[in-house]
C-alpha cells in the first residue's frame, strides 16, 4: 500500500533542537530518523505492519518496508537456503544425452571447465556470483543471526555487515538458474537435454535468497547490542 | 507538502548503516579536499553527504564499459565443433539469432534483452543521468531517479550470457562428436557488465535533487 508522510512525520527542528549527539545514543530515536537514499529527504518513519510501505514523497523511492519476518523466521529462511545450496552444488544442472553418451554439468564442473579451456576470469566471475557470494552470505547471516537471537552482539559484527553490504548486488544465483534453463533449451535440437536435481535446487535457493536479501540490513544494525555491554 | 533534506538540516546520514549524525562542518565553507573525514560512530563507514568524486568515477566506469562494449558484441564469445557441420563461432548477437532460427522466440527475447539491451540502456541512460546533472537540469527529476533504480535493478541480469556459456562448455565435451568451446570476447563482455554496475554503484542520485529548483513544479501533482 502507499504511505503517505503527513506533516507530523516530518522532521521538524522544533522538536529536535537538541541535535548534537550521534542519535545512536538515544534509544526512541534511533530508528524513527531516515534520510532518503536516493534524494536525501528527511523522514521519521512509523512502524509500519507487514506488507506496509513507507514511499519518499519526494522522488517516490520505496524508504521502509514493513516485515513479517522476525530473526527467527530469517534463521529459518537462511537454513533452507543453506540446504538447498548443498543439494544445488551437490547435483548436476543439465544433463545431456547424445547419441547414448550421457554428460551432465554442476555448477562447479560449468567454473572448472571454464577454467581449464583457458577463460579464467570469466571463469572467476561465475564462480564468485553464483557460488562464492551466495555461501558467503548464508554462512554470514547465520553468523550474526545466532548470537542476536541470544542477545549478544555477534563477533565482528561491524565487518560483516559491511561485508554483507558490498556482496549483496553481486550475488546472482536467479540470473544462474535462467542461464540453465537457457542452456537446457539451446541444446534441445542436437541432443538429449533435461534439467537436474540441481537446477531445482537452484530454484528453490534464488527464492529463498531473494527473500533474505530482501530483509533490510539496517533493521540488524538496529537490533544489535552495543559493544560495551560485552 | 516537501520534506525537508538531510543536507539543509546539516545532518548526515550514513550510506553503509543509515544512522543519522549532525554534520559538524555544516554550514562551513564547503572545500572537499580539506575537509576531514567523519566517520560513522556506528559501523565506522566515512560519512559523506555526497558519493565522494561520484560523477568522475560513474564516467570513468561509463568509458571504459563502452570502449569494452565494442569488443565485447564483435568478438566470438563461443566456439561449437560439431562433428557433421564444421566449427561455427557464436557472438552475442548471432546466439540471440540461433535461438530465434531454432524456434525458441521466448528464450531469444530474454536473451536478447539480457545481453544487449539492458547494457545498452545501461549505458546510455547513466550517461545522461551524469550530463544532466553536470548541466544542472531541472527536468523531471522523479523521472530520473526513478530511471536510476530501474538501471540499478537490472543490471545484473547481463551476467546471464556468460553462465550459459560457461554451462555450455562444461555440457557438450564430447571430445569426438562435438565440442563447444568459450572465447576470449566472453572476457570482455564480462568487464562490460562489472564497470556497468560499478558505474551505477558510483553515481549518486542525490545529485539530481541538488540543483536549485528541482522538482519544484512536480512534487504536489503526481503523489496519488
Amino acid at each position: 500500500m502507499w504511505f503517505s508522510f503527513g506533516r507530523d512525520h516530518c522532521l521538524t527542528f522544533s522538536r529536535n533542537s537538541t541535535f548534537g549527539k550521534p542519535l545512536q545514543k538515544r534509544e526512541s530515536m534511533r530508528s524513527t530518523l531516515t534520510a532518503c537514499e536516493f534524494c536525501d529527504s528527511v523522514y521519521r518513519l512509523p512502524t509500519l505492519a507487514a506488507k506496509q510501505m513507507a514511499h519518499c514523497t519526494r522522488c517516490g523511492a520505496v524508504l521502509h518496508r514493513g516485515t513479517a519476518l522476525d530473526l527467527e523466521a530469517l534463521l529459518a529462511l537462511t537454513l533452507a537456503a543453506l540446504a538447498a545450496f548443498i543439494v544445488a552444488n551437490a547435483y548436476p544442472v543439465v544433463i545431456v544425452d547424445l547419441n547414448g553418451i550421457e554428460n551432465e554439468s554442476r555448477l562447479w564442473d560449468a567454473i572448472h571447465y571454464t577454467w581449464t579451456v583457458g577463460i579464467a576470469p570469466v571463469a572467476v566471475l561465475a564462480a564468485a556470483c553464483s557460488l562464492l557470494f551466495p555461501l558467503a552470505q548464508i554462512l554470514l547471516m547465520l553468523w550474526l543471526l545466532v548470537p542476536l537471537l541470544r542477545g549478544r552482539r555477534p563477533r565482528g559484527f561491524i565487518g560483516i555487515m559491511h561485508v554483507l553490504r558490498v556482496m549483496r548486488p553481486w550475488s546472482m544465483v536467479e540470473v544462474f538458474v535462467l542461464g540453465a534453463i537457457v542452456s537446457v533449451a539451446k541444446l534441445t535440437d542436437v541432443m538429449q537435454t533435461a534439467p537436474g536435481t540441481g537446477l531445482w535446487a537452484f530454484a528453490a535457493l534464488s527464492v529463498l535468497l531473494t527473500v533474505v536479501n530482501g530483509y533490510d540490513l539496517r533493521r540488524l544494525w538496529d537490533l544489535a547490542p552495543q559493544e560495551s555491554a560485552a | 507538502m516537501t520534506p525537508p533534506r538531510a543536507m539543509a538540516l546539516g545532518l548526515l546520514s550514513c550510506h553503509a548503516c543509515g544512522l543519522m549524525c549532525r554534520d559538524p562542518e555544516h554550514g562551513q565553507a564547503r572545500d572537499e579536499t580539506q575537509a576531514t573525514l567523519q566517520h560513522c560512530p556506528r559501523c565506522g563507514a566515512a560519512m559523506e553527504s555526497r558519493k565522494r568524486g561520484s560523477l568522475t568515477r560513474t564516467w570513468a566506469y561509463l568509458i571504459a564499459a563502452a570502449i569494452l562494449y565494442i569488443p565485447a558484441n564483435a568478438l566470438p564469445i563461443m566456439r561449437t565443433a560439431k562433428l557433421t557441420t564444421g566449427t561455427e563461432e557464436d557472438t552475442i548477437l548471432s546466439g540471440v539469432e540461433a535461438l530465434w532460427t531454432a524456434g525458441a522466440w521466448d528464450l531469444a527475447l530474454i536473451v536478447l534483452v539480457a545481453s544487449i539491451v539492458v547494457p545498452v540502456t545501461k549505458i546510455l541512460v547513466l550517461s545522461a543521468l551524469a550530463l544532466s546533472v553536470q548541466r544542472h537540469a531541472r527536468w523531471q527529476p522523479r523521472l530520473r531517479t526513478r530511471l536510476y533504480r530501474i538501471v540499478e535493478r537490472i543490471g545484473h541480469w547481463s551476467m546471464l550470457d556468460l553462465f550459459v556459456a560457461a554451462l555450455l562448455t562444461a555440457l557438450v565435451r564430447f571430445h569426438s562428436l562435438g565440442q563447444i568451446e568459450i572465447l576470449p570476447g566472453a572476457i570482455a563482455f564480462g568487464a562490460v557488465v562489472v564497470l556497468t554496475m560499478l558505474s551505477a554503484q558510483s553515481f549518486d542520485p542525490r545529485l539530481i535533487w541538488d540543483v536549485e529548483g528541482a522538482g519544484m513544479d512536480t512534487h504536489d501533482n503526481d503523489s496519488p
